[in-house]
């Protein structure tokens, strides 16, 4: 028979989970969990300056381990701000666990001193949540929000433990098994035999991969359909890396801000193969004329995708790995000369434009400037605005899990933090984030932690001192009515990082910028690189808001 | 209640999306039985202006877990809906009956 507390029990499932780090900040109602912690070998606490910043390296873990990743934080503020993190994982389907302090049982409802409904909140941002209301609960709640968050479509579980619930002693038999996801709900192969001799049918074959591909871990699978059967792959956001980017059958990235060639491509299909993509309105644009003339086959874990935006003609629920795995052997060998000579004049007569890339002072050419420094190894990860759409046309993604981006929710202050989680998760590695002046100042207080941790990330700041997108947007649709979206007052990162204890770099003053990036990218450690860009350089091609794909400006 | 509006329930009741038909279909949910399960299940329906017309909602056996009815309209999107609801960790089976399912028949007298 064990004896322990509630607290102490969190603690000891966690590390039996196989748990090794946990970004967190503290306070009053997670006190006894934090004091849990103090007397654990195995786990190590990352100290965040935000809880933002906490959720956000959790991510940064997960994207990379592709297991569930740890983050924690008191009750009220400690929890609201954990939202934004919890959201974002559930529209990028990436397994977390946010544990939150709450007030005592006896104090839920009373309005008590940081006490925020955390449960009620979370309901629509969560796979699923919880609020234990016994600490004997916790033997069941623990394992149950690891399986949930890992089982089927991936994504974020929240277990709120009042503080009572941590102090109360529980007594138990013996620790709960170590639980594994859940096997993947089975499907129908003669949908997979109608898939295949669709696909042999098509004349004008498209595959769009969709993040799925990299969550189930089946990327080598999809390439290998795709040379089988000839396929032009494109990817979205959240997939890019899945077919490395200069691969022949690779056509780059649909939607908003996608190469002119692939979304006429797509305009050209008669068959949609969509795998483990869900059809989002940034990558398809206006609905009724995406594809207009492709049936559409659609693999995905999640049923309720299915059918969701587009009607399928032949609908595959299952886990991407598996379905592929059983449709290779039924796909036949096709070369389709016809088609891929198309595929490739178009390419040919609407490719994307680089403008800049040879000189390292624009977007186009830091991004490549930093690519040739480093190899296939390096984590990239990215903020949300223009840099982002500039690093997924350009990067050279050649494997899955080298990019992490916010591609639901398209959260500022993402890049950051999730870098940091990136390098805590594979120490190895060179973590990239490329990020822009308004994202990076979202999350910035955590080069405090980047330091603390002595992580090896690098920063590469596009500093166009304005919110670039919205920039963009009032100057194509809003009559260059420029409101709200310049900052008058220039920022100095450099004494900012140094004043956190960060290296900086700037490459504007420097005569050979590809060599002093070079320098700050091959040292260890954690680094801001600094690069002011043009203001009125602006992302193209590019879908105005609601419109069809086809009406691409640019 | 079995009674049918013979024009759209957007005529009657404003910000009821134009989807919404005047059918009425009834469904049956068993849940875990818990605190938050009905803030889980009415959250979905709310997020989508989904009218939902009636609910009952009792534990069943034991305690361990408890059935829903719900009285909806018919709407175009009630299959999308219902996938939506069968994806909730503590939904355990959705069935859908048809409108004039006795379940809500003679509730019509505590409500006049």
């Amino acid at each position: 028979m064990m004896q322990m507390t509630g607290a102490d029990l969190i603690v000891k499932l966690l590390e039996r989970q196989g748990i090794s780090t946990i970004a967190g900040v503290p306070g009053g109602a997670a006190l006894p969990m934090y004091d849990a912690l103090s007397k654990s070998e195995t786990i190590h606490h990352v100290l965040c300056r935000h809880e933002q910043g906490a959720g956000f390296i959790a991510q940064g873990m997960a994207r990379v381990s592709g297991r569930p990743e740890v983050c924690l934080a008191s009750s009220g503020p400690g929890a609201t701000n954990l939202v934004t993190a919890i959201a974002d994982a559930k529209l990028d389907s990436i397994p977390i666990i946010a544990l939150t302090g709450q007030v005592p049982l006896s104090m839920i409802g009373t309005d008590a001193f940081q006490e925020v409904d955390t449960y009620g909140m979370t309901i629509p941002i969560t796979k699923h949540n919880f609020l234990v209301r016994s600490a004997k609960d916790l033997l069941e709640v623990i394992p149950a929000a690891f399986r949930i968050a890992m089982s089927d479509r991936p994504g974020p579980v929240l277990v709120d433990v009042p503080k009572d619930v941590q102090n109360q002693m529980v007594s138990f038999d013996a620790y709960p098994d170590v639980v594994l996801p859940d096997a993947a709900p089975t499907f129908d192969i003669a949908a997979v035999e109608e898939a295949a001799k669709m696909i042999e049918a098509a004349e004008r074959p498209v595959l769009y991969l969709g993040g799925g591909v990299i969550h189930s871990g089946a990327a080598a699978m999809a390439v290998t359909l795709a040379e089988q059967a000839s396929l032009p792959t494109t990817m979205t956001l959240m997939a890019l890396g899945a077919m490395p980017m200069d691969h022949p059958l690779a056509i780059g990235m649909l939607g908003m801000h996608g190469a002119r060639y692939t979304n006429y491509v797509l305009e050209e299909a008669d068959l949609l193969i969509c795998v483990g993509a869900r059809f989002d309105d940034r990558a398809i644009g206006k609905t009724a004329e995406f594809c207009p003339n492709a049936k559409i086959i659609h693999i995905d874990i999640d049923r309720s995708e299915l059918h969701k935006v587009k009607d399928a003609h032949v609908a595959i629920a299952g886990d991407v790995g598996q379905v592929l795995a059983e449709l290779l052997p039924r796909v036949k060998p096709q070369l389709r000369k016809r088609w891929l000579s198309h595929v490739e004049s178009l390419k040919g007569r609407f490719p994307l434009a680089m403008p800049g890339i040879e000189d390292p002072r624009t977007p186009y050419g830091l991004i490549h400037a930093v690519a040739n420094c480093l190899d296939d190894s390096a984590i990239i990860t990215s903020d949300v605005g223009q840099h982002q759409m500039w690093v997924a046309q350009a990067y050279p993604f050649r494997r899955s899990r080298q990019w992490l981006n916010s591609g639901g929710l398209g959260t500022m202050g993402f890049g950051f933090p999730a870098a940091i989680g990136a390098a805590l998760a594979a120490p190895e590695r060179t973590v990239v984030c490329f990020s822009g002046d308004g994202s990076l100042k979202m999350n910035i207080q955590e080069m405090a932690t980047a330091a603390q941790e002595g992580v090896n990330v690098k920063i590469i700041l596009m500093n166009n001192q304005s919110l670039g997108l919205v920039h963009q947007q009032q100057n194509l649709f809003y009559g260059k009515r420029i409101m709200a979206s310049r900052y008058e007052r220039p920022t100095d990162f450099l004494k900012i990082a140094e004043g956190f204890g960060m290296r900086a770099v700037d490459l504007d003053p420097s005569p050979n910028p590809r060599a002093t990036l070079a320098e700050a990218l091959h040292t260890p450690g954690p680094c801001l690189i600094h690069a002011t860009i043009d203001p009125n350089e602006f992302v193209y091609p590019m879908v105005p808001p609601g419109a069809a794909n086809s009406e691409m400006i640019g | 209640m079995s009674e049918q509006n013979a024009k759209p329930l957007s005529e009657f009741i404003p910000d009821v999306p134009e989807t919404t038909g005047f059918n009425k279909v009834v469904l049956e949910l068993g849940v875990a039985n818990h605190p938050g399960v009905m803030s889980h299940i009415c959250n979905l329906f709310a997020r989508r202006a989904f009218n939902v017309e009636g609910i009952l909602c009792m534990p069943v056996g034991s305690g361990e877990t408890s059935r829903i009815w719900l009285l909806v309209f018919e709407d175009q999107r009630l299959e999308k809906m219902i996938r939506q609801v069968e994806k909730l960790e503590d939904v355990r089976y959705v069935e859908r009956h048809a409108g004039d399912h006795p379940v809500f028949g003679r509730l019509d007298e505590f409500f006049q």
